[in-house]
This record gives C-alpha cells, structure tokens and sequence, in this order.
C-alpha cells in the first residue's frame, strides 16, 4: 500500500479573491477614485440611501453606482434616473458580490471621470461580509425593524464595517429596538466603527452621513 | 450561504499543491475556520464531492477545524473566549468588565492535505 504523505499548504481559502481585490484597489487607489461597498438586508434601504447621497452629493463629488443584484434591473433604473452612471451585475442566484464581478463591472464604467464608486452589494448580512470587493469602505446598513439583536446574529458583518448605518429611525417610536444597546454591541465588536441614526424616509440624519462620506472621499484623494 | 464559490477555491487550491506534489489521489483536507464565520461543515462536504468528481481529490474527507471566538478585555487584559452565537453579552470572566475587544475568530485558512 501506498505511503500516505501529509503536504502543508498554509494557504488562505479566498487568497485569489483577496489578491485580486488588492490589485483594485490600488488601481483605484492611483486614480483617487473612492469607492465603497454597501452592504444590509433586502429592504433595509440600500437603494434609498444611495437615491439621497446622490442627491446631496450631486454637485461636489463626481459618483456612479455599481448594482448588484439576483435577478433584476429595477436599482440600477432608479439610479440612472438621477442622472448617475450605473452598472448592474446581475449574479444569477449568487448571494454576494467579490472582487472579480467588481472588476467586470469597472470596465464598463468611464474611470476618468469619477471620485466616487458605490458598490450596491446583494441583501444579505452573511456572505458578503467574507468577501473582499476591493472598495476602500465596507458601509452597512441596519434597519430599526429588523432589530437591535442583529450584532449577536451577524458579527462578522459588524466586524468587517467601517461605518453603520442605523436606517429608519422613524419606526424608532412603534418598534421594540433599544439603541443604546445596540450601540452597546456594536462598539464591543468594533470599537472603530462610525455609526450614523437615519430615516431615508423623513430624511432626518442623512446630511450627517452625507458630510462624512464627502470628508472621507476629499481626504482620500488629497 | 456561499459554500460553493468557497469550496471551488478550496478545490483549486488542493489541485494546485496535489499536481505539484505528483500525488495520485487526495485523501483529506484540513481546513482552519474561524467560529464567527457562518460557514456550515457538512455542506462544505457536499459541495467538495460533487465539485471533486473526476479529479484527484474525489473522495477526499475535509476535516474542519473550527477556531474559537476571542476577545481581550480592556480593564485587566485577559483574553476570553466568546461563544459568540450564544451570549447575550461580551463580559470579561476574571474581572466582570464590559469593555473588550476582538482578537480573533475570523481565520479561513486551508493548513494541509494527505495525499498518496
């Protein structure tokens, strides 16, 4: 019988992923263009967060938008609506978005002519948080209904965020969701991260999040 | 959720290091995971057998090893671990503080692979 021999590997599992995302962004990085990785629930409010930060961003930072997607093209159609360039990825069931489907998605897009990528990930607080896209900001979103506990479910996503979103501050008031402990378990997982209170709907707390992301995109490309 | 884009690279890396090893059939992988990621074992298996069919790795046993949750707690230092799916609260064991930070619980590393 043959003689069984043990080989080290000692290799990360997403190394290809994470390599090329590295490329991306140093590639961005040489064409000061920021770009930034959005990620939530279905229904949290991607869509509608990225509708008003078009708009109060409209006349100093030069944006597009990169939509990914299941199955369908409707985002993508409410961002061009605003005038913004958009690239859909649909992923045909995939339930995230990595490095290489950004990477298809940038070459359809006009590079010279931005300061600003977001990148719309799927509705899904697990996979994409494993998965490196290249954008130098991972930015989540967590909407009041969904509940305060959501820390304790997903903690890779609050890990890997650089900015929380807390959306749809105007169900504070008929929702059972204490935002104090939220913010509790948050900053146990990450201490670093920002945490912005909005309500995409009565636009309370969005200028707030609109000036960080514009300090964030000016200090990048100084 | 996202098993099988992860087994593909799994299966791509044993490929790579069982060619180069001139092996003539993979036995087992031995992966290293972190607890915080949602990964589920037995999928990963599933999706290994059906993705390694017809190559030298068909039949191969993964064998999961999972890496613990830990914090390090900011008032005396001590690093804890977290059953991170169970408590309700991250609270240091040996002085009761509130306050700790993560260490680590996110590895995704394959460590070795038994050929013949």
């Amino acid at each position: 019988m043959a003689d069984i021999r043990l080989i080290e590997v000692k290799e990360e599992i997403l190394a290809d992923n994470d390599k090329l995302a590295g490329e991306i962004r140093e590639r961005l990085r040489a064409k000061k263009i920021f770009m930034l990785n959005l990620m939530a629930s279905p229904g949290g409010g991607k869509t509608s967060l990225i509708i008003e930060t078009l708009r109060g961003l409209k006349d100093s930072v030069r944006t597009a938008v990169i939509e990914g997607d299941i199955d369908s093209i409707v985002d993508a159609e409410k961002v061009v609506q605003e005038g913004v360039p958009a690239v859909q990825l649909r992923t045909g069931g995939a339930c995230h978005l990595d490095a290489v489907m950004v990477e298809m998605a940038l070459r359809e897009m006009d590079l010279d002519a931005l300061d600003l990528i977001i990148v719309e990930n799927i509705g899904n607080l697990v996979c994409p948080a494993e998965f490196d896209t290249g954008a130098v900001r991972n930015v989540m979103i967590l909407s009041v209904p969904e509940g305060d506990d959501k820390p304790l479910k997903y903690p890779l996503m609050f890990t890997v965020c650089d900015a929380l979103v807390v959306n749809k501050i105007d169900y504070l008031a008929i929702a059972d969701f204490d935002m104090k402990v939220l913010k509790e378990r948050v900053l146990k997982l990450n201490p670093k991260i920002r945490i912005f209170e909005t309500s995409c709907r009565t636009g309370e707390g969005i200028s707030a999040w609109i000036e960080w992301l514009k300090d964030e995109v000016m200090n990048f490309k100084k | 959720m996202h098993e099988l884009p992860v087994t593909e690279d799994i299966l791509k890396v044993v490929l790579r290091h069982a060619e180069e090893a001139r092996a003539g059939k993979v036995i087992s992988v031995s992966l290293r995971i972190g607890e915080l990621s949602d990964i589920i074992d037995e999928w990963l298996q599933r999706y290994f057998d059906y993705l390694s069919k017809g190559t030298l790795a068909e039949g191969a046993t993964l064998r999961v090893e999972r890496m613990p949750v830990i914090f390090r707690c900011e008032g005396c230092g001590e690093s804890f671990r977290v059953k991170i799916r169970e408590v309700k609260d991250i609270v240091c064991p040996a002085c009761g503080e509130g306050k700790a930070t993560f260490v680590s619980g996110r590895e995704f590393f394959i460590k070795n692979i038994e050929v013949i």
